[in-house]
């Protein structure tokens, strides 16, 4: 039996019940009842029905058209005159989540009246599909059209939750969320919400920095950044994607656009936190920071400012109270507290580095950096490398520091020390200095305790290699097996009487490789010496075949007795010392030149022991005339008439000037070196450009040795190409080749 | 018949080499008359006992072309030899250079010596020129640079009309400076490199981080110091 058709009007006159019943489910009326599932069915049915009779899919056209205007009717009747009239915020955003969560029920249910369509005539004419079309029309004739008031409304929210003000989260999230569903979060709501968000913190912020310290105006950002974490993202109405966005905006209108007066501005930003140590504000600084690397980098830069101005201002210091002074050994080492303070300062700024500012690389460069510039200064023109070898000087030697400090205390502070060493561009100098002064620890037996003396030669080949530290243990040995060579000695005059010299003789063996070079010396010794250097001479050569020995009485002391009228009192002089005032024992005065000729030493040397021996503390000899200073046409004459409360005293002969020696033995040893490392690069690389080569070698010699300037480099090149080690390119004048 | 094709045949070659033989014959002729001239000129300055030609004769060789001997002309003429050492020609040197300039007379060198002159200033050879002039000058065995005094004159004689402005600073320069006493070749060339690369007289594009040898840093230094 066919089915019966369905007439237009009849057929629709049914649905439109249906559509009508619906509405008053949703308007909420009381006495409609919920579909059973047969009306439901029946709606279905029909709509099928006039779908499927008669060609082309019925009534489908029409039926679509319908469903479409059922939407336009109600969202234009009903829905936008209740949207339109809202003014209070909440209540239009109450409303509007209403008026959505109906239409999503009408839309479902519709759509599944009339879901016959999307099978056939639908999807035969690529349609849009009902569930687009109904979001279309709401879209179109209610949303789009409150969609500013709605933004203002929620917009409005959150300025009341950033003043402090409760509000609904919820209420916020779901008018957020219909914006995603429709699909226009973007482009219509974030962008404004971010924009607004601008504006306000850009207020926000002109005010606080106007009426605000930086500690305070930090503290403020941060709390405002927190809020906004917080708010948004615990309280959920924000998305991750979009979260990030604002904390973004926030932070630039906040930290960036003021940071160069937060940061830079004199007397207010960042220099003022580290004046004044504010360790908190400081962190706060950072922690506000690290995700801004350019403002980072500012912090770094004033950082590292601050650094080296203390740093300067601690060396003007020292330079001025030294220049108040003569410039004596006294004042020298006075010069070399500067270490320490140097050291101190390095702790408290590393400190700020690992605490303040979580070992961020970016600030801990900066520290470098400030330290290389602070390091290689020099301070009353002595050089740091120098300055440092004083203050290791004064740790190690014998009524030093040594004494005063416990071992822990001294082992740290040499550890400091050589830390310092990586920042100091002329290591090589440093090594010289120290070696001078270890040797008149080791020799003149000043060192305080071996063991520190170890210590820090291990950390100095912890740090630098073996390379660097070979002399120096070379030293320590000898004295070591000298100590030996002294008591075979002994035995020897023990078994030996009548070879003894008639005076105690002590003497140490050097290898001369390791030691410093000492100027070989003329030294007419008188004769109760030349007896003693014999006999050494007879049991050492005995000993050792095909050594030779030269001695360098410079760095000899000598204990003399001096028979003055009050009373007898023991001298510890120098060899140099002894000698002169033994020539008194034959001559009651003797003249400058008669003493020199006697002596056989050099003007200069002879000025300085006389100096020592009749202008300083005590005056052993007596000096005519009676001047402060050493002259050729001086008399001397034994000064019976000294005496001191002291048994014994020590008579200082003060040494020269070595300065300009080591500088000048260290740059010809660096010669050698770049010459060295520039042919190690090129045998390796074969052929190289100019640029590569200097970097190279400057790369080389810098972590261990010192660092070459250019200009050098650069010579000892052209040198050895003249050497004929390295050749020019032929078509880049700007390469070299190794030649074999 | 054959034979006559044969005869034929050889008589047409015949007459084609005849031609190019006459022709070949001519020229080796005229070329053998030449060099013969040019020998003979040779031992016309040549002393008799070294079979060289030595200071004296080379002294004679230009007052009859009427140049100085101080001329750079002359050194134009040995680079054009060949010549290997300073003050001395030997005769392949001496051949080498007269072939190459056509000239097997007095007069006939003497008109060459402009062409020459243009020759050598040609950017192509100026370089050549240049370098064979220092290696030149390097007299003693093992010798690898030369004094600041000769090397003024030797770069005002060879370089003084190309690049005057570059090259009396730099002579200037170097008289004034005590760093360095003698130039070696890789100074020389680098001299050179110089006028042609770098803009003068800002000297805008130096760049004393590239590998230009340390005498030029200095004397770029100067001028600079020169010019405030």
């Amino acid at each position: 039996m066919a089915a019966a058709i369905i007439e237009w009007a009849k057929g629709w006159d049914q649905v439109q019940e249906g559509i009508t019943k619906l509405k008053n489910i949703l308007e909420g009326l009381p006495d409609e009842k919920p579909f059973t599932s047969q009306e439901y069915m029946k709606l279905y049915t029909t709509i099928y029905k006039m779908c499927i009779q008669g060609p082309s899919y019925g009534y489908s056209e029409k039926l679509y058209e319908k469903y479409k205007e059922t939407f336009e009717e109600y969202l234009n009747s009903t829905v936008w005159p209740s949207l339109k009239d809202k003014e209070d915020h909440e209540f239009l955003l109450r409303e509007l989540q209403m008026r959505w969560n109906n239409h999503k029920v009408m839309s479902r249910w519709l759509s599944h009246f009339f879901h016959y369509l999307e099978r056939g005539y639908i999807t035969h004419f690529s349609l849009p599909l009902l569930n687009d079309v109904a979001l279309a029309c709401f879209r179109d004739l209610a949303f789009n059209k409150v969609s500013l008031k709605v933004k203002n409304a929620i917009i409005s929210l959150i300025h009341k939750e950033r003043e402090g003000e409760q509000i609904n989260p919820s209420l916020l999230k779901n008018a957020i969320d219909i914006y995603i569903e429709i699909g226009v979060y973007e482009e219509d709501f974030e962008t404004y919400m971010l924009d607004d968000t601008s504006t306000y913190y850009r207020r926000k912020a002109a005010n606080w920095i106007e009426a605000d310290s930086c500690p305070d105006y930090m503290l403020k950002a941060e709390e405002s950044l927190k809020r906004e974490r917080y708010i948004a993202g615990e309280t959920g109405y924000l998305n991750n994607g979009t979260l990030k966005k604002l904390v973004e905006r926030v932070q630039h209108e906040l930290l960036v656009t003021n940071a160069t007066q937060l940061v830079e501005k004199e007397n207010y930003g960042c220099e003022v936190l580290l004046r004044n140590n504010k360790a908190e504000d400081l962190s706060r600084m950072y922690r506000l920071y690290q995700e801004i690397p350019k403002a980072l980098q500012l912090v770094a830069n004033v950082f590292k400012k601050h650094v080296i101005g203390e740093g300067t201002a601690l060396v003007q210091q020292v330079e001025e109270a030294s220049s108040s002074q003569a410039a004596n050994k006294s004042v020298a080492q006075e010069q070399a507290i500067i270490v320490g303070n140097i050291i101190e300062l390095h702790d408290k700024y590393m400190g700020y580095v690992k605490d303040c500012f979580m070992n961020n690389n970016v600030l801990r460069k900066s520290l470098k950096g400030a330290f290389e510039v602070l390091c290689n200064k020099s301070v009353a023109c002595i050089p740091s490398s120098e300055l440092v070898a004083t203050f290791c000087d004064n740790i190690l030697k014998k009524g030093g520091d040594s004494e005063k400090l416990s071992d822990e205390a001294i082992n740290k502070t040499l550890e400091k020390v050589v830390y310092l060493l990586v920042y100091i561009h002329d290591k090589d100098l440093f090594a010289e200095f120290y070696r001078k002064r270890l040797a008149c620890r080791l020799l003149y037996n000043r060192s305080a305790n071996e063991d520190h003396e170890k210590f820090f030669l291990g950390k100095l080949k912890q740090q630098f290699g073996a390379n660097y530290t070979s002399k120096m243990e070379g030293m320590m040995k000898d004295l070591a097996i000298a100590k030996d060579t002294q008591r075979s000695f002994e035995e020897y005059l023990h078994e030996n009487p009548l070879l003894k010299p008639g005076i105690d003789l002590s003497v140490s063996v050097l290898t001369p490789a390791f030691w410093p070079t000492y100027r070989s010396c003329s030294l007419k010794l008188p004769s109760e010496m030349v007896k003693c250097v014999e006999v050494f001479n007879g049991h050492y050569t005995s000993k050792t075949k095909q050594r030779k020995l030269s001695w360098v009485f410079s760095l000899g002391t000598c204990n003399i007795n001096g028979k003055f009228q009050q009373k007898t009192i023991e001298l510890i002089v120098s060899t140099y010392q002894a000698a002169t005032l033994l020539l008194f024992n034959n001559s009651e005065r003797l003249s400058f030149l008669e003493i020199m000729t006697q002596l056989d030493l050099d003007h200069e040397d002879l000025v300085r022991i006389l100096h020592s021996l009749s202008c300083a503390k005590y005056k052993i000899l007596s000096k005519e005339p009676n001047t402060k200073t050493i002259s050729q046409n001086d008399v001397f004459e034994f000064n019976s008439g000294f005496t001191d409360r002291m048994r014994r005293i020590k008579i200082p002969l003060p040494p020269t000037n070595d300065r300009k020696k080591v500088v000048k033995d260290v740059d010809r040893d660096r010669k050698y070196a770049i010459d060295a490392a520039i042919v190690r690069i090129m045998k390796s690389r074969k052929v190289l450009g100019h640029q590569q080569l200097v970097l190279e070698c400057v790369e080389m010699l810098s972590s261990r040795t010192f660092k070459p300037n250019s200009k050098v480099i650069k010579m000892r090149i052209d040198n050895l190409m003249s050497q004929d080690y390295l050749e020019r390119d032929a078509d880049d004048s700007n390469t070299y080749r190794y030649l074999a | 018949m054959r034979r006559s094709s044969t005869s034929k045949k050889v008589g047409q070659s015949n007459s084609n080499s005849s031609s190019s033989d006459l022709f070949r014959s001519a020229s080796s002729k005229a070329s053998s008359k030449e060099s013969e001239r040019i020998d003979s000129l040779f031992y016309s300055y040549a002393n008799a006992s070294s079979g060289l030609i030595d200071p004296e004769g080379i002294e004679a060789l230009c007052a009859d072309l009427e140049v100085d001997h101080t001329d750079v002309r002359i050194l134009m003429l040995a680079w054009k030899m060949k010549a290997e050492k300073q003050g001395y020609f030997n005769l392949d040197e001496w051949r080498r250079g007269l072939k190459a300039l056509r000239a097997d007379t007095i007069s006939k060198l003497k008109k060459s010596l402009p062409d020459l002159e243009k020759e050598v200033l040609r950017p192509s050879n100026l370089s050549d020129f240049y370098s064979y002039a220092f290696r030149y000058c390097l007299t003693e065995e093992k010798q690898k640079s030369i004094d600041i005094e000769s090397v003024c004159e030797l770069l005002t004689l060879v370089l003084g009309s190309q690049f005057p402005s570059q090259v009396n600073l730099f002579v200037e320069y170097l008289k004034t400076q005590s760093d360095y006493k003698v130039i070696n070749m890789d100074q020389w060339m680098g001299f050179f490199r110089f006028c042609n690369e770098i803009s003068f007289p800002d000297l805008s594009n130096y760049n004393p981080e590239h590998a230009w040898p340390l005498v030029l840093d200095n004397f770029v230094e100067w001028v600079r110091e020169k010019q405030k």
